[in-house]
């Protein structure tokens, strides 16, 4: 009795879609979310109430993070869908085990002329067969956004936090540049919501809502980089786990590199301190150490994250521009390194 | 009749999506339309690019299993990276079982072609050029794998690469065969790797010829059981063109072979011919490390029945000069830092021996000295490399 009622809702709920297909999505699709296949339509997921994807729908939740990753200064909104009655669980390491069925969704965007508009929406979700990241673009009347899986440039014109007027040609990603960031060992995998990374604020909505458990509490967070009250070490740490150690870990795209620099990471060569460089070729600007101790106009660490050259640029995606404030915090610590 | 057809139906029925070729021509919007293909192509496709110059203006990728992307031909089916604004290389390959057959790649800003922790790939008649010629502003590296097993490089040619034209770093179970490397700083590199042969190249007009490396400080390291047979290593004289800091940048101009801290290397049947250093040089990493569970020195390598034209006229490093007049005019055709062990040199060559005997010992602390013949010795077993069949098959 009680499967054929279900058939039943299933039944009405199809009949409903068919029948009505520019209703407003009332919830989150759980289906569209896990089945295969790549959806051509943001709004085919159901995440936002709104056709311009600014009020996340009930279950979708904003969330910040302590230490964000530079992306060409573009603000960014970050979302955390569970599935009802599923939670995230969060284990000793930390990091956050999601339930199949859930979704991070990231929107970038700037504002342009007075306006805050939206570029891009990117979505990671996790389906039974592990995760899978796609990209989708907003048009230009920002009522809809559509996969783009090849990525796009966007030609943008907006002030940086000290006023400057930038224009750059800003890169969605492709869904491949997706997963070179996103990969562990070659899987899918999710950067940002990591216990350390998720300040107190997030971490109270997301348990009050029963979306998180955490079986161990001990997580001593990663500081905001930008917080001048941090130790300068730490800070500088932070910068570099967020905005490099996706690659650069043991199990990442660059783990051919030898220098890893994730927040835990001990090793002073592997860090990047009298490390040579293995496969940089002009990246290395001439000089003998990724970081030079006392040095950082020696440091090819420097270097890197200061050129805009294709080729000779860290992060190799994402970044059009130069981080000013982070390039000058990482010069501090690196001139505060007692020289060898 | 009736039968055969509904089998045949009910066959079509249950197997997957058949294998499908997917076209892409040049022109407007390469760029999309060539990635969004390699984005979306299914194992067993084929992604065929048409005849002319794509301009591209971001790397490509290419993420899925059993994949081939095929050309008109190296000279006719042209992927042009000079207005690329992002990316490390042209194409990076992160997917196994990739074929990638008859087209080029120029000008790319980073490396030309990356394979990162893709097994079983074959990079067959494959041009990576960078057009202007050498210059440290070309990319680094012309083929690029990396971190895999099973790699096959066959019939391409790579030019003008400011480090190596066809590197193979931190790999297993490799064959670089009947290539031609020209213009480059290394023309070919194997570092880090175990199991590799390196025969029947052309490897002309570099700074050195071909480099058997292994770097501290990696997840893989100790590059053993190495093969050097049958190359053409000639005229390798060009100025170095390699960016400061890296390795190859310390790699004399005219130098032929040049074995680096490795074990179980041979250098056999090759001709090696006309470079201003050294044809061949057996050494230590000199550099200062911090690796405990790293072997700086050159172990077991073994030198046999190579062809021998002029060396040593030209030596490119502090001193060469004065030492080449000490040797009457030219450096003996080999040269041996003295560290390591078990050199074997069977060819009627001397052997500059510079009888070092720590490693990291100031060149000024060398005692050169023609290295005594013992006789007739043995190398140590290699055993042939032998990839997965479906992979010489890619070949036809």
């Amino acid at each position: 009795m009680r499967t054929f009622l279900a058939a039943t809702a299933l039944c009405v709920a199809g009949f409903a879609v068919s029948a009505a297909p520019t209703a407003p999505v009332a919830l989150v699709d759980d289906a569209v979310i896990t089945a295969k296949g790549m959806p051509k339509k943001l709004s085919d997921f159901g995440f936002f109430k709104d056709q311009a994807g600014w009020q996340p729908n009930n279950g979708v939740e904003l969330y910040q993070l302590n230490s964000p990753l530079f992306t060409d200064y573009a603000e960014k909104y970050r979302y955390i869908y569970i599935p009802a009655g599923k939670k995230a669980v969060a284990g000793g390491d930390g990091v956050v085990q999601f339930p199949v069925g859930s979704a991070l969704i990231k929107s970038f965007g700037y504002e342009i002329d007075g306006q805050d508009r939206l570029l891009e929406t990117r979505v990671l979700l996790h389906r039974a067969d592990g995760w899978i990241a796609l990209p989708y673009v907003w048009n230009a009347e920002q009522t809809e956004a559509t996969l783009k899986v090849a990525g796009k440039r966007i030609p943008v014109s907006f002030a940086d936090p000290s006023g400057n007027k930038r224009d750059i040609s800003y890169a969605v990603p492709n869904k491949n540049q997706c997963k070179e960031c996103h990969s562990l060992s070659g899987a899918v995998v999710p950067i940002g919501p990591k216990m350390r990374n998720l300040p107190h604020d997030t971490l109270d909505m997301l348990f009050s809502n029963a979306m998180l458990e955490q079986t161990d509490r001990d997580h001593p967070p990663i500081p905001d980089f930008a917080d001048a009250a941090m130790p300068l070490e730490s800070r500088a740490r932070a910068y570099l786990d967020i905005n490099c150690a996706h690659c650069h870990n043991r199990e990442g795209s660059a783990s051919n590199s030898g220098l890893f620099l994730t927040y835990e990471e001990e090793a002073p060569v592997h860090i990047g301190v009298g490390k040579r460089p293995v496969a940089a070729g002009r990246g290395s600007g001439g000089f003998e150490f990724a970081i030079a101790p006392g040095e950082p106009d020696q440091s090819i660490l420097m270097h890197r994250l200061k050129s805009l050259e294709p080729g000779v640029a860290m992060p190799e995606v994402g970044r059009s521009l130069v981080h000013e404030e982070g390039a000058a915090l990482l010069t501090e610590w690196i001139a505060a390194m007692e020289k060898e | 009749m009736i039968r055969t057809l509904l089998a045949a139906t009910a066959l079509c029925c249950t197997m997957p999506a058949l294998a499908k070729t997917i076209p892409v021509e040049a022109g407007a919007d390469a760029q999309e339309r060539l990635q969004e293909a390699l984005i979306l192509a299914e194992p067993g496709d084929v992604v065929e690019l048409g005849v002319g110059t794509f301009e591209l203006t971001d790397g490509l990728s290419l993420d899925v299993d059993k994949v081939t992307v095929r050309g008109a031909g190296m000279d006719k089916s042209i992927l042009s990276f000079a207005g690329q604004l992002g990316a490390g290389e042209g194409l990076l390959v992160t997917s196994d079982d990739v074929v990638l057959r008859d087209f080029a790649v120029e000008d790319s800003k980073g490396d030309g072609i990356k394979s990162k922790g893709a097994d079983r790939i074959v990079y067959h008649a494959i041009r990576v050029e960078w057009t202007g010629g050498p210059k440290a502003s070309n990319g680094a590296y012309g083929i690029y794998p990396v971190e895999a097993s099973d790699i096959l490089v066959q019939d391409s040619i790579v030019r003008g690469a400011s480090d190596a034209g066809i590197y193979v770093g931190q790999s297993k179970n490799i064959i670089v065969r009947r290539n031609t490397a020209i213009e480059n700083v290394a023309g070919i590199e194997i570092e880090n790797s175990f199991d590799a042969e390196v025969t029947e190249n052309l490897v002309t007009e570099n700074t050195g010829g071909i480099l058997v490396f292994d770097l501290p400080n990696l997840p893989q390291m100790g590059g053993h059981n190495v093969l050097v047979a049958r190359n053409a290593i000639i005229n390798n004289n060009t100025d170095n063109f390699a960016p400061e800091g890296n390795i190859v940048a310390s790699v004399p101009a005219g130098t032929g072979v040049m074995v680096m801290a490795n074990r179980n290397v041979q250098v056999v049947e090759n001709a090696m011919i006309n470079n201003g250093t050294s044809n061949v040089m057996v050494v230590a990493y000199t550099q200062s490390f911090d690796d405990p569970n790293y072997d700086p020195t050159p172990r077991d390598v073994y030198i046999a029945d190579n062809v021998y034209g002029r060396a040593g006229f030209a030596p490119d490093f502090d001193g060469g000069q004065q030492l080449a007049a000490a040797f009457g005019g030219a450096l003996p055709a080999i040269i041996y830092d003295g560290l390591g062990k078990g050199l074997v040199v069977n060819d009627a060559v001397p052997v500059l021996d510079l009888g070092l005997t720590k490693v990291g010992q100031a060149p000024t602390e060398a005692k050169p000295s023609l290295r005594k013949q013992e006789g007739a010795g043995e190398a140590v077993a290699l055993s042939p490399i032998v990839l997965p069949a479906s992979m010489e098959a890619a070949l036809k």
